[in-house]
């Protein structure tokens, strides 16, 4: 069970994840140049946060023309799981992977600090090993988290169960006065319709470990391994 | 000075360079001279440009070398002291911490977001060069009065230089410092501190090594921004400052964020000799000191350079400080190796020229020689000069304090309240919330407590860091202030849990022509240095600004101290605030009876006067040293140090963890027998507030008692409110809630933001 994890130019989340995965769950872990083309090595793809492309144009929009998108998007075709962290949720919102679009955070600022977080969907391979409705403390580092879709396509997600992550209280309550950025009925992580492609502006990779003063994290990436034995 | 016009003139005829472009060029008639003599003939305006960029104060540090001298600068962990591009230390396991500060002053004031990205830029190229990826960012600022829009304009567009240049280049922004005070209104401070870690057989010096070498230009293109950017620095500010935007470079932090990567490739691959950033003087300070220190010379083709715009002189090439360009000396033959590495990056990299022995710089433009100069004239021999020095006539006014003429108030509650609102009291949350602080994972010790610490992946250790500097205290008595700004640093580190171990500074001061300013220089070297001795922490690397001074007025003189402490175990740290209900709050430290130029003096009685509180060292080793061993023991839960605001701010700021933790209270009983405000506010030194489960408090006291070090208990940490008693008088008794309001919403609320 190998993990990827692209390196886009300007990417600068990947040591993280390389590091969480690598040294903290102890599963084996590779780089992929944005340039190349093929993921047939991996099992699990992750697209890290940073600043592709140094965001000049929109977030994500020039590294969803990056060779290795189309071996992503391939990939995520098969089934595979492609987690999207901060700017790699925003790049896979570019390339039509997941639905909606981002905007500025509501106060124009970039945003660094924990917060709250419902898991309102534990049935995706990302999330089976969380409680239903666990409220989890997980950091946010981004300017441009305002989750942003059309009514129509809201409901859809609704519906479907795609709304993994919703800002909240400690107490699992979701309000305006929780929501860090403005974002869309306080959504922080969505899936796709079949739950192999999840994309989240908070950082999982941050909080790992006690030391970091967090391990809820964690729990996300051990998801990931396990639903990968069971499915096996 | 008319007849030696007219002699040259009678030597050069029509193509003598005026006076006015001389002028222009900042240099002295003397300067001019020395460089005709140097070269033998008159300078071209190429040379002239390299002369004028490479012998001025920001380049030459002119006015400041005799004195730098006097800094201790080596010790057992020093790896690299002063006169690289970054000072480095031995942290253990085979690793070293490589640090260093710079200013980006009179650019930021110029144009705030940009002058301070590029600060940011220039200071992470300054670690990378040296082979360390950079791995924490922290920033020392001086803004004048926050009710002044203008003020309020630039303390915005500076943070958002920082964290539009941080973040992007994924390099966490940790910590750092900020006043206002009025005497910045017309000249900020923007210092910026970068730390990166590098493995100790994997450093690299910015020499230009091995006659025949190639030089290798990396990274953006050139362009006409920044010219003389160096030259600008070197100079006071007056009315037309705002005409020198153009000066002021612009920063494209992706483009830096793939430098770091395409350097640190070539690194390990083993293809780079020597490597330096075009810093401030662009390509020209980084090829001809690159040179000096490997005492080789240096052929540069200015044809080659990758220019951004067409038609660009070889005078606009060599003095260009745009940004996110570096100069790499590889070995022959291995070129392409180095293009290759560097063109994955999507960025350029071109053969520009070779090291020679000629111990010259020349500058071809295609068959044309346009410059040839003797290294060493640009810079070991470059003018150096003892300026001269008297005190300034200010002292005996600003010492004239007769403390009994100021009232102590009735409301001390009150005070409280508005030093915690005070904008240099207050909260810092409103800036660390902008800057990414947790990517590369390695925060540990999250902004807001005294000292940051980043933990050092694969080990057992972590590195601590601080910057500290209150330039009130120095503009009283310079000698003294930077001792305390010393001293303080290294409190800060121990409250941590950190052995301070090495220190970079960056010494803000006015026009060094002036006599009294080079007093505060002398003065305030010597404090720092008196300090460094005692506590055996070496300098390693710094930075001088001069001619912080606008419209004859000139900053308080502002060195600041940025230090480093290594933690040997990363679980034995602490952080500032109280924990547990029922802990015992302890003192390390005496107070006495201090308002001399205290914050306390400046928000209520409107007055800054008197003597900066004075620093006992032997007093400071001992109350550091007893809260290090504290600490290392596991018995301190919380450290704090004293310092603006006295004892009731430090203890309110003990009161207020980082979001996500509930408020808690505490009761203190104290019984020194001086003025109550000068026990609650006071800026007495060598203070540290610990707390500590009760059953650890006998331990503690024994190790006071047998270290001849004063630690006493003053109160518990518990409820919702903070009480201050001095025997049967309450002097403070608030709602913790209350507190946290004040000091948590001032800065929003002076910039219009708070709901």
């Amino acid at each position: 069970m190998k993990f990827a994890i692209i390196v886009f130019p300007g990417s600068n989340c990947d040591h993280d994840c390389y590091y969480i995965v690598k040294h903290v769950l102890g599963r084996p872990a590779g780089f992929v140049w944005h340039k190349e083309k093929d993921l047939s090595d991996f099992d699990i793809v992750i697209l890290p946060g940073g600043f592709s492309y140094g965001d000049y144009l929109r977030t994500g929009a020039m590294a969803r023309i990056s060779p290795i998108m189309k071996a992503v998007e391939e990939f995520a075709k098969r089934g595979g799981l492609v987690l999207g962290i901060c700017n790699g949720f925003q790049i896979l919102l570019e390339a039509g992977l997941l639905p909606g679009a981002m905007l500025r955070n509501k106060s124009l600022k970039f945003i660094c600090k924990d917060v709250y977080l419902r898991v309102d969907n534990i049935n995706t391979p990302f999330t089976v090993n969380y409680i239903e409705n666990q409220i989890i403390k997980m950091p946010i580092a981004h300017a441009e988290g305002n989750y942003y879709i059309d009514g129509e396509t809201l409901n859809r997600l609704k519906k479907n169960n795609q709304i993994v992550f919703r800002y909240s209280n400690c107490s699992g309550d979701i309000s305006e006065e929780v929501n860090p950025n403005g974002s869309l009925g306080n959504i922080a992580g969505i899936c796709n319709d079949r739950g192999n492609v999840l994309g989240m502006m908070p950082h999982p990779e941050r909080c790992g470990e006690g030391i970091l003063g967090g391990d809820d994290g964690y729990t996300l990436f051990e998801s990931v391994v396990y639903y990968m034995q069971f499915r096996q | 000075m008319t007849a030696f016009w007219d002699f040259c003139k009678s030597l050069k005829g029509d193509t003598l360079l005026s006076k006015d472009v001389i002028d222009a060029h900042g240099l002295t008639e003397e300067e001019f001279q020395q460089i005709i003599k140097v070269l033998g003939r008159e300078p071209n305006i190429v040379e002239l440009g390299i002369f004028s960029v490479m012998w001025s104060e920001h380049c030459s540090y002119k006015s400041s070398r005799v004195h730098l001298g006097k800094f201790p600068t080596s010790g057992e962990k020093v790896l690299q002291g002063p006169g690289e591009n970054a000072g480095i230390i031995d942290i253990g396991d085979g690793l070293a911490a490589v640090f260093k500060m710079e200013s980006h002053n009179h650019p930021s004031f110029i144009e705030p977001y940009q002058g301070a990205a590029t600060g940011v830029g220039g200071i992470l190229r300054d670690i990378f060069t040296m082979g360390a990826r950079p791995v924490a960012i922290l920033d020392s600022l001086r803004f004048g009065d926050i009710n002044i829009p203008r003020n309020r304009y630039l303390f915005s567009g500076v943070v958002n230089g920082i964290s539009g240049y941080g973040n992007c280049v994924g390099i966490p922004t940790v910590g750092g410092e900020v006043y206002f005070d009025e005497i910045y209104n017309n000249n900020i401070l923007v210092n910026v501190f970068a730390l990166g870690i590098v493995k100790k057989d994997k450093i690299f010096r910015g020499v230009a090594k091995g006659v025949g070498n190639p030089v290798i230009y990396v990274g953006a293109k050139t362009g006409r921004d920044g010219i003389h950017g160096a030259t600008m620095a070197s100079d006071v500010f007056d009315e037309t400052s705002e005409a020198k935007r153009p000066t002021v470079q612009v920063g494209d932090p992706f483009t830096e964020k793939l430098l770091i990567e395409a350097c640190l490739e070539a690194m390990d691959k083993g293809l780079i000799v020597g490597i330096q950033d075009m810093g401030a003087a662009g390509l020209t300070s980084s090829s001809c000191e690159m040179a000096g220190r490997a005492g080789t010379g240096i052929d540069i083709h200015v044809d080659r350079v990758p220019a951004r715009e067409a038609g660009m002189t070889p005078y606009e090439i060599m003095l260009s400080e745009s940004q996110e360009r570096m100069l790499i000396v590889t070995q022959l033959g291995r070129e392409q190796e180095v293009i290759d590495i560097v063109g994955k990056w999507d960025l350029d990299a071109v053969l520009i020229g070779e090291v020679t022995d000629s111990a010259k710089m020349r500058i071809f433009n295609a068959e044309d020689i346009v410059s040839d100069i003797p290294v060493k004239a640009l810079t070991d021999e470059a003018p150096k000069y003892e300026r001269n020095i008297s005190p300034p006539p200010y002292l005996d006014i600003l010492h004239d304090l007769d403390i009994d003429n100021i009232p102590v108030p009735d409301d001390l509650n009150k005070v409280l309240m508005v030093l915690l609102s005070s904008p240099t009291i207050s909260s810092k949350e409103w800036i660390y919330r902008q800057y990414d602080h947790m990517v590369r994972t390695d925060t540990v010790i999250l902004p807001g407590s005294d000292a940051a610490v980043i933990r050092v992946k694969g080990t057992n250790k972590a590195v601590a860091m601080t910057t500290d500097c209150n330039s009130r205290y120095v503009f009283s008595d310079p000698f003294t202030g930077a001792a305390i700004a010393v001293a303080e640093a290294a409190r800060n580190i121990v409250c941590g849990g950190g052995e301070p171990v090495a220190l970079t500074d960056c010494l803000n001061f006015g026009n060094p022509e002036r006599h009294e300013i080079m007093w505060q220089f002398q003065q305030a070297i010597e404090g720092i240095a008196s300090v460094c001795r005692r506590f055996n922490i070496p300098v390693v690397s710094g930075n001088v600004s001069f001619y912080n001074e606008t419209n004859d007025i000139s900053i308080y003189p502002t060195p600041v101290i940025g230090m480093v402490g290594i933690i040997h175990d990363v679980s034995k740290r602490v952080t500032q605030y109280f924990k547990d209900e029922g802990d015992v709050i302890l003192l390390i430290g005496n107070n006495s009876e201090d308002i001399g130029l205290s914050e306390y003096l400046k928000e209520i009685h409107y007055k800054i006067r008197g003597f900066p509180p004075c620093l006992d060292i032997e007093l400071e080793k001992k109350v550091q040293d007893l809260c290090l061993q504290g600490i290392k023991e596991g018995w301190i839960k919380s450290a704090h140090d004293t310092s603006e605001g006295g004892l009731a701010v430090a203890i309110s700021e003990c009161c207020m963890p980082p979001e996500g933790t509930d408020n808690i209270g505490a009761s203190i009983e104290l019984s020194d027998d001086i003025r109550a405000d000068a026990l609650l506010f006071g800026e007495t030194q060598s203070r540290i507030i610990i707390t500590a489960a009760s059953d650890r408090v006998a331990e503690l006291e024994r190790m006071g008692e047998t270290t001849d070090t004063p630690i006493k208990v003053i109160g518990r940490v518990g409820g919702e409110r903070l009480v201050i008693r001095r025997k049967s008088d309450v002097l403070i008794d608030l709602p913790v809630r209350d507190i946290a309001e004040a000091w948590q919403k001032a800065i929003p609320r002076y910039l219009g933001e708070a709901n």
